[in-house]
């Protein structure tokens, strides 16, 4: 008998709270957009925040609710990108056929290995940031890559590791140019550059060509070399440093056979 | 005298005070000095001299920045030959100014007038001009300290002998050699403020110099002499407080929160030569120590000397033992120089040349959580904690563990059996989270 009066006393209870649950479902529903669902199946989920907004959740009702385009995802697959396009009725993006939309980290210093370049040993916290606290870095140069690592520790997407000469390495198969190497590194060395390009300037001094000359055997020193030599006007100096205009830059590499202090290199391979 | 106070926590580093015996000698006048305009905490000073110009010793060549900012003047008579960024001890190329020496040029000379006449307002005014700035280390601006608007909460002066870094002795030499400047300074500050009780705090391991004060100051009913039990860091200014009148500073506020004034001993000398004489800050004396010395001892110099030449002109560095480490300051918060051509500034209080042995370094493993940096912070923090949250660099949970009261001593990483750099991640930590909030309060 007192099993039967529990049973039905808790079948009773399930029956109410189940009636009361599906009203309230009923009544407060939250109303979430289904293309948003559909969209957060196809983002890397990565949460980088190279897009500029709070995680890829909050991309997802960008793209949804303010038609922002998914040109802004660094990180999607092409094919992803398609899907989420055609979910929401968008023919292409803007940038598609824009070769150098697609960017990569690059470290912008070769990173000279020499104790006659060095002030000072440092055994402190493995943190670069740290090291510029102590006196500004063991290195002279006041621009060069300190080598302990803070933009590998960054990088969401396991695409920077360290390598020959204390120098990290970028992987650009797996970069996706998020830029969160950027904002890691304290001498601001890594730039975002088009993938598809292969010459660069390896040196961020813009110190005067002396003081240059003094710290380091292949840093810019502003000459102008380049400049005079380039074919399509691409390289201006600016603050004693040599840049690279991507835009009109045709990869001829006529500036690295005369850079006299060897500081624009060409890369030798290409992943494109 | 009174029984001798202390503060929780902290350690007792060996003392190696091996020029606490040492006179204070004078140096020759170098014949080259280099002026920074950022010599103190706060705003740098604004140059007011170019290149060519002539000045006599004394002169001021840069102002004041800011209200928190001192003036920089010339240690040597003589020409400005340059101007332009030079290296600071801190390891960064900064503004300065270039003297080379006259050496026909006078002596200025300095005319005494009782300073303690004067009325308060012309007392401060006398010592922001000098450009006395904290001789302790700290450097921060004294007339900024003797600023307040509400002088009903002070009650107390305390002036700062207990030199509670090792190998340190220049501020116990000042208190044996120069005990009656101390003293004026002391009544200097106490009549600028309208304060009634003053304190000088010495720590127990100089008994001469506490006895020296306590017989200068028997008829005293409103300066009394506190002697402290010998311990790192007595000298902080926290600690201090809370050894001499059992006051807590709460986090983020100073000394003057509590009603409390604490200056350096030599300040208060400098102080009073600044009033009595309206002589400005232009020399310090700095110990010279370590096994790689020749003579080691207590220097007077002048300010902007280099460290090169200051040691040259002590008489030098001992041929045959090897330097392995020259630190500015002392052993537990100084730094070590890369570069011996910086200059010898306001807060410089030692310099230390180490050989092999003094300055060997152990390699760091892993942290074991023993829990003996916490049983020594000073500040009651967590520093293994805090360092856990710091390699994670999770600045949010270091900011909820206090990071902000470190006041990196050391004694977490002297302690550290680990050898861990401790004090750097502190260091870090503090540094991130207040990028953090200059950013956050841009948006």
């Amino acid at each position: 008998m007192n099993i039967i009066m529990a049973a039905l006393f808790l079948g009773l209870l399930g029956l109410l709270s189940g009636i009361l649950l599906s009203f309230a479902s009923k009544k407060f529903e939250v109303k979430v957009d289904p293309k948003i669902e559909e969209v957060m199946q196809y983002i890397p989920s990565a949460n980088c925040g190279g897009c500029g907004y709070p995680g890829c959740a909050a991309l997802a009702e960008a793209i949804v609710n303010n038609g922002v385009s998914i040109s802004l995802c660094v990180a999607i697959s092409k094919r992803n990108a398609d899907a989420i396009n055609k979910i929401m009725g968008v023919e292409k993006n803007a940038n598609d056929n824009d070769p150098l939309a697609r960017k990569a980290a690059l470290i912008r210093c070769q990173g000279l290995n020499t104790d006659e370049y060095k002030n000072f040993e440092y055994a402190g916290v493995k943190d670069c940031q740290a090291a510029v606290l102590l006196q500004n870095g063991p290195w002279k140069c006041p621009h060069r890559c300190l080598g302990l690592g803070s933009c590998v520790n960054a990088c969401p997407f396991d695409a920077l590791k360290m390598g020959p000469n204390n120098l990290p390495v970028v992987d650009e198969a797996k970069c996706v140019a998020c830029g969160k190497c950027v904002d890691a590194c304290p001498k601001q060395i890594i730039e975002l550059v088009p993938q598809i390009k292969t010459v660069h300037v390896l040196c961020v001094s813009k110190d005067t060509g002396k003081d240059t000359i003094k710290m380091c055997k292949i840093g810019c020193i502003g000459c102008g070399i380049c400049k005079k030599n380039c074919p399509v006007d691409a390289i201006v100096i600016e603050n004693n440093l040599a840049k690279i205009n991507y835009e009109k830059c045709i990869d001829c590499g006529k500036c690295v056979e005369v850079c006299p202090r060897k500081s624009i290199i060409k890369e030798s391979h290409q992943d494109i | 005298m009174l029984a001798p106070k202390t503060f929780s926590g902290g350690l007792h580093p060996p003392t190696i005070k091996t020029t606490a015996d040492k006179p204070i000698i004078a140096l020759p006048m170098p014949d080259r000095v280099i002026l920074h305009v950022s010599q103190h905490k706060g705003a740098p000073a604004k140059t007011i001299l170019k290149i060519t110009d002539k000045v006599a010793c004394g002169d001021k060549i840069a102002v004041a920045g800011g209200f928190v900012s001192a003036p920089v003047h010339a240690s040597i008579a003589g020409t400005i030959i340059g101007a332009g960024n030079f290296m600071h001890p801190m390891g960064v190329p900064s503004q300065a100014v270039v003297i080379e020496r006259d050496k026909e040029a006078h002596m200025t000379e300095y005319n005494y007038e009782d300073g303690l006449a004067l009325s308060p307002e012309e007392i401060k005014q006398r010592i922001q001009e000098s450009g006395v700035v904290g001789l302790g280390g700290a450097t921060f601006p004294t007339h900024v300290k003797l600023t307040t608007n509400d002088t009903s909460k002070l009650d107390t002066v305390i002036l700062n002998g207990a030199e509670c870094e090792p190998a340190l002795t220049t501020d116990h030499r000042m208190m044996l050699e120069h005990p009656d400047e101390i003293i004026n300074g002391l009544r200097l500050v106490m009549k600028v403020l309208n304060v009634k009780k003053g304190i000088i705090a010495i720590e127990n391991n100089k008994m001469n110099a506490i006895e020296l004060f306590d017989k200068k100051l028997a008829q005293d009913k409103e300066i009394v002499v506190q002697p402290l039990i010998t311990k790192y860091p007595q000298g902080g200014e926290k600690q201090l407080v809370a050894a001499c009148l059992k006051r807590e500073i709460p986090s983020g506020k100073l000394p003057l929160d509590v009603g409390v004034v604490v200056l350096n001993v030599t300040s208060a000398a400098y102080i009073s030569y600044g009033v009595n004489y309206k002589m400005p800050l232009i020399e310090r004396t700095v110990t010279l120590s370590g096994n790689c010395v020749k003579n080691p001892g207590n220097y007077l110099i002048r300010l902007g000397t280099t460290v090169a030449n200051f040691i040259e002109l002590a008489g030098g560095l001992k041929d045959d033992v090897p330097v392995k480490k020259i630190i500015m300051g002392g052993p537990m918060m100084g730094f070590g120089l890369f570069d011996l051509n910086v200059p010898i500034i306001k807060g410089t209080g030692g310099i230390l040349c180490w050989d092999e042995n003094e300055a060997a370094m152990p390699g760091s493993t892993n942290c074991l959580r023993c829990g003996n940096c916490e049983s020594v912070c000073p500040m009651g923090l967590q520093p293994q904690l805090i360092k856990k949250h710091t390699d994670h660099r999770n600045w949010e949970d270091a900011f909820r563990l206090s990071v902000m009261d470190c006041i990196e001593c050391g004694c977490c990483a002297y302690t550290c059996p680990a050898v861990l750099p401790l004090v750097q991640n502190m260091k870090l930590a503090k540094h991130m989270i207040h990028q953090q909030s200059i950013k956050d309060r841009k948006k």
